[in-house]
């Protein structure tokens, strides 16, 4: 038995773009380089984003014209629509970047530790930076998020377990109606609160209206986020309940509830990050008071978006360092509900 | 016959068996009911408020609330009644905001639109996860920051753009100013308002966008179709219903949006159509300018206001919701 030598050819990868054929490619990247400095330089398209639509303008061109000259008229088409496509979806992510920068940067500027540890009682928006701090605002905030959360995630969850488990009369309204309930601009919902209870009434501004008028708001994306959590519960696991004799009540309580926990939290997380940066419906109820209240039903209370507005509105260097630093600290709490409820939902999925 | 007693010893009576619902239930699908009214009876409730609060200056004014362009009010500090009548007319701001509204949706849709087909259909595997989430953490932003940031940042350079836009363009009635004052300008609240409904117009046109049928798609790739031709033959007219009703939510959030407006926004009782003029007009920004210092009848119009900005927003809304939903099942 001999040995035989077996010899493989090389793979010759035929669609492969040769050296040559890249030269196109290469000198049209110079192009677009060239002519974008040359828009620039001679024409009003300044700043970033004039930079950015020279680029586009020159990519597009030229990968329309490279692409026509080796492929035909479709190809070009084809071409300079996904560049434009590219770019614009390129450019929708431009504030998210330049937003995250800016309250970076400035927001740094105005912190200090006691920032965290004192109230504005004693200090006016207008005082230096390592006077006075946010404490009295972060309470208020966490106590009127409690409040609401309280309120309406029962009332939304509730909602949600009528729309998938009872499926009564009425559903295709409720649901239309959540969904309507959804766009109520939240300045309205403030007014209502105003409107219902505080105008005539001599009763006045405190937590407990605020959190009311932010609960008006949770509750569509509590109801909604909830909804679509329960339909995700497979159909095989509510019958095997009332298959084992269960009422209705029992099978919702003790097996579709809880195989859907994780996913009503998430709800409940989307739900506060809907409310918690909020301003305009605080501005008609919480009076957004200086010192720290703990108490939500008797005096004015303060939040952190109020206290940006009272800073934004003053107006002068320090109050608007103020306001940054808030924001920061406001888009941190943000970015931990939202990334806190992104997670929930992958461990779901 | 042992068996036969034993047998009428022990045997159970049968359960009864019904449909009828226990009293647990009866108790729970309550509750639960109760609970799901919950949407109805706010929305009622928000309507009944805001109208019996500002029912007083509607029945005054007439259909001159709607129309008028002025808004005075005669009562001086001491809470005495002034000379001239008080005139309540939100025309002006009526027009601001659907102005700032539909220059929002003019420019936000086409970015959003384009950025869903991006996400469906062009974006690499590898960051397509990373790019829906920094669209989603934008909906996320609170209004106040975008009020902040469009005040300081988005400002400055919008000014720069609109003067541009002047220059080049300002023989279209629509660029021209009578003044050369470009600051706080409509097309600044509406680049700010473009902004904040991109998130929601992306995520709705991104799902209806993925509701379209595979086998076109492919049947549109085997004739021959290029990715835009498939795009355009296939995805677009089968998602046009959907992602117009997602621009009307945009619409109606770009209505309603008050914080971010107020910053941005020079708010002047006269209608105006030259959108790079520094003067404009916004519902809910006439609601926060005028609270503060407002008399009580003044509230009392500013309640009507509310009420008019909250019909406004619920009709565009429903509307864009029936126009998403038959899309989103029709691909189902």
């Amino acid at each position: 038995m001999s040995t035989a030598t077996l010899s493989y050819p090389k793979p010759q990868k035929p669609w492969r773009p040769k050296q040559r054929d890249l030269i196109p490619t290469y000198l049209g990247i110079l192009v677009v380089f060239l002519g974008t400095w040359a828009l620039v330089e001679f024409t009003g398209f300044a700043g970033k984003l004039g930079a950015f639509a020279s680029a586009v303008i020159c990519t597009t061109l030229v990968s329309t014209f490279l692409a026509g000259r080796s492929r035909g008229k479709q190809a070009a088409k084809n071409a300079a629509v996904a560049s434009i496509i590219t770019s614009l979806a390129l450019l929708a992510m431009f504030p998210v970047i330049s937003i995250l920068g800016t309250v970076l940067v400035r927001g740094t500027k105005g912190l200090y530790v006691g920032f965290f540890t004192t109230d504005m009682g004693l200090a006016s928006v207008n005082d230096p930076l390592n006077v006075g701090g946010i404490l009295h605002a972060i309470i208020g905030t966490f106590i009127m998020i409690i409040i609401a959360t309280l309120i309406s995630v029962p009332l939304g969850i509730s909602t949600a377990i009528y729309l998938t488990e009872i499926r009564g009369p009425g559903s295709r309204l409720i649901r239309f109606l959540v969904q309507a309930m959804s766009g109520v601009p939240s300045i309205v919902a403030g007014l209502f609160i105003y409107s219902a209870i505080i105008s005539g009434s001599g009763r006045g501004f405190n937590g407990l209206w605020g959190a009311l008028a932010l609960a008006i708001l949770m509750l569509p994306t509590v109801a909604r986020t909830a909804e679509e959590v329960l339909l995700l519960i497979a159909e095989d696991l509510r019958e095997a309940g009332l298959a084992l004799g269960a009422t209705q009540w029992r099978t919702v309580a003790m097996v579709v509830v809880p195989a859907a926990k994780s996913g009503l939290i998430t709800a409940m997380i989307l739900g506060i990050a809907r409310i918690a940066g909020e301003t305009a419906p605080l501005l008609f109820t919480t009076g957004g008071g200086d010192e720290t209240n703990l108490n939500p039903v008797d005096g004015v209370m303060g939040s952190i978006p109020f206290a940006i507005w009272k800073a934004l509105i003053s107006g002068s260097a320090e109050s608007n360092a103020r306001a940054w630093a808030s924001i920061l600290v406001l888009l941190a709490l943000v970015m931990i509900l939202f990334f806190s409820a992104r997670r929930l939902g992958k461990a779901r999925r | 016959m042992t068996l036969a007693e034993e047998k009428q010893i022990t045997a159970p009576t049968p359960r009864v068996i019904t449909t009828k619902p226990r009293t647990s239930d009866k108790i729970f699908r309550a509750v639960i009911f109760t609970g799901a009214l919950s949407s109805l009876v706010i929305l009622a409730a928000i309507a009944i408020f805001l109208g019996l609060r500002g029912f007083e200056i509607l029945a005054r004014e007439g259909l001159s609330f709607i129309t008028g362009y002025e808004w005075y009010s005669s009562i001086n500090s001491d809470g005495t009644a002034g000379e001239d009548p008080s005139v309540y007319g939100i025309g002006a701001m009526l027009i601001g905001t659907i102005i700032t509204a539909l220059i929002a949706v003019a420019i936000g849709v086409p970015i959003s639109i384009a950025a869903a087909l991006y996400l469906n259909f062009y974006a690499p595997n590898a960051i397509r996860g990373f790019l829906v989430g920094v669209i989603d953490l934008m909906a996320a932003f609170p209004s106040i920051l975008f009020g902040l940031w469009g005040f300081n940042v988005l400002m400055p350079s919008g000014e720069y753009w609109a003067k541009l836009l002047h220059k080049y363009l300002g023989w279209i009635p629509l660029f021209d100013v009578s003044t050369p004052f470009f600051s706080r300008s409509p097309f600044i609240a509406g680049l700010v308002l473009a902004i904040m409904i991109i998130p929601i117009v992306t995520s709705i046109a991104r799902e209806v966008f993925s509701q379209t049928p595979l086998d076109r798609i492919q049947a549109a790739y085997a004739l021959g179709a290029t990715k835009w031709t498939m795009i355009r033959a296939v995805v677009l007219p089968f998602g046009y219903s959907g992602v117009v009703g997602g621009a009307m939510l945009g619409l109606g959030r770009a209505m309603g949006e008050t914080v971010a407006v107020f910053t941005v926004l020079n708010i002047i009782f006269q209608a105006n159509f030259q959108i790079l003029l520094g003067a404009g007009g916004n519902v809910a920004s006439l609601i926060i300018l005028k609270f503060g210092e407002a008399s009580a009848e003044e509230i009392k119009a500013l309640m009507a206001a509310g009420l008019m900005l909250f019909l406004l927003t619920l009709v565009v809304n429903m509307l864009a919701d029936l126009l998403v939903s038959r899309t989103v099942k029709q691909g189902r």
